[in-house]
């Protein structure tokens, strides 16, 4: 028995330190630069200010701003462990989109009425969103038709959209995982025949740790609160 | 002799204990029905499936977060339980003292009750699937043109705390499930399939039909109104809103 002990013992602390291994790692990739970049492109392991200009230091993204912390919280939409196919085949969870604001909505590619709004409305937010910020923000489109929405027939769509560039994200997940997500977003949507649901039109944005920061409801709305908000979210 | 009998005795009190850990469960034959807000106001098909006679007790529950501590009233995490979340207990593990073990247990989300049926290898029932089983009495599998049968759901509707009573303290439907009126409300797996919220009003699909509670008392039949009330609480939860007199049971389909 006590060899067995002594074993769970070693495996134990070898998962420990593993552990701390890795966020030593990923602190070490934080980076300063000056706003100005007096000194080109320069970085810096600490804050503090621009040996030229005297500005501080900003914090930048490498790649993207927020890979920092390990852990997630309570609240965070990562915390669901559905498997989903991105448009281009891929298999991911949700944690995987960890590190950039992510604006959500759910959709159908065979819609007629609602989505082609939807769609546009996402279109027009990410438009809005300042340049510099646009490696931060992650649209995503997740289908509520897991059955005809395949990753090609995404892919198709993204094309068609002209959405098929790096800042969006398109699902397709299983039947019971796309009723759990669409639960957290607090979507509503029904399927009334074969090629067509019903369904609530909502879009919401999570900061980088997947916590929920705000959502539009209805269709071809005043988009200024949301990119506001995603404005924000990225500069927390 | 002697030996196989206490073999046999044995063998049935594990089995006793099996069954009783493994709550009853009886098969519903499909079928085809037409639901108060189904897929274009049309005959739904059922496939069959087996239910839990009664729903999910307290007891059961109880059993469930000792083994999954995660769902310990201190430990589930935020995004699938409110703050009422087994709000009555004494502690993560311990009951209150006026609760019964065999009440059935309340004040639990979507994500639990979805979680709790997955550890039975079970799964929540769908809107449909609950529907065809509670549209029945103690004699008929769709009672619903009864006035009796509605006049006994919309009498519960108006008795306070019924969720204090015991499993198996209501009627005996025509497929021997317990409760599925007069106890407590329950969870489904796709109640989010109704479109019965204030936002759907902006919704393009909308249905004004439903938007009217004095529309429906006016509907021909009192059953439209009882099943109304369902569907109106069902549009109106969030999964991970918990309420004291919203529980759940489970099912499992037929192989």
């Amino acid at each position: 028995m006590k060899p067995i002990k002594y074993i769970l013992c070693l495996f134990t602390l070898i998962m420990l330190v593993s552990c701390a291994d890795k966020k030593a790692k990923e602190t070490a990739k934080v980076e300063y630069q000056c706003p100005m970049k007096c000194q080109g492109e320069k970085t810096f392991a600490k804050a503090g200010s621009c040996a030229v200009c005297k500005m501080d230091l900003r914090l930048i993204s490498k790649p993207s701003k927020k890979t920092l912390s390990a852990g997630f919280s309570d609240e965070s939409i990562f915390n669901l462990t559905s498997k989903w196919n991105t448009e281009e085949g891929k298999e991911i969870t949700l944690k995987e989109l960890k590190g950039k604001t992510l604006v959500f909505v759910m959709i159908y590619t065979t819609c007629k009425a609602a989505c082609p709004r939807l769609v546009a409305d996402m279109r027009n937010i990410e438009s809005k969103i300042p340049s510099e910020l646009k490696k931060d923000v992650n649209y995503v489109l997740v289908s509520i038709d897991p059955e005809n929405d395949t990753p090609n027939r995404l892919k198709q769509f993204a094309k068609e959209n002209y959405m098929d560039g790096d800042e969006w994200t398109f699902l397709q997940g299983s039947e019971s995982g796309v009723r759990e997500f669409a639960n957290v977003l607090a979507v509503k949507y029904k399927q009334i025949s074969p090629i067509d649901f019903s369904h609530s039109n909502i879009i919401s944005v999570f900061n980088s740790q997947g916590e929920l920061v705000h959502q539009q409801e209805g269709l071809g709305v005043d988009n200024k609160e949301t990119i506001k908000k995603i404005i924000e979210t990225v500069d927390n | 002799m002697k030996t196989i009998l206490r073999l046999a005795i044995c063998i049935l009190f594990i089995n006793s204990i099996y069954t009783n850990c493994q709550s009853k469960m009886v098969l519903i034959k499909g079928g085809e029905y037409i639901p108060l807000y189904g897929r274009d106001s049309m005959k739904v098909s059922i496939n069959s499936f087996h239910m839990d006679v009664y729903p999910v007790t307290n007891k059961e529950y109880l059993a469930f977060v000792k083994k999954y501590p995660k769902w310990q009233r201190s430990k589930a995490i935020k995004l699938f339980v409110d703050k009422s979340y087994l709000r009555a207990w004494k502690s993560d593990t311990l009951l209150n003292s006026n609760q019964k073990p065999n009440s059935p247990i309340t004040n639990v989300s979507w994500f639990a009750a979805k979680n709790y049926c997955e550890c039975q290898g079970k799964r929540l029932p769908t809107v449909d699937e609950w529907e065809y089983v509670a549209m029945a009495d103690q004699k008929m599998p769709d009672a619903r043109k009864l006035k009796t049968y509605n006049e006994f759901i919309l009498s519960w509707y108006e008795k306070p705390k019924t969720y204090n009573q015991t499993i198996g303290s209501t009627f005996k439907n025509y497929w021997k499930v317990y409760d599925l009126h007069g106890l407590v409300w329950e969870w489904t797996s796709d109640f989010n399939s109704v479109l019965i919220s204030g936002e759907s009003r902006k919704d393009v699909d909308t249905d004004n039909d439903l938007f009217c509670g004095s529309a429906a008392v006016n509907a021909t039949d009192l059953m439209n109104y009882a099943a109304f009330m369902r569907y109106a609480i069902r549009g109106s939860l969030k999964a991970k809103y918990t309420m004291k007199n919203l529980g759940f049971r489970c099912v499992k389909d037929d192989k």
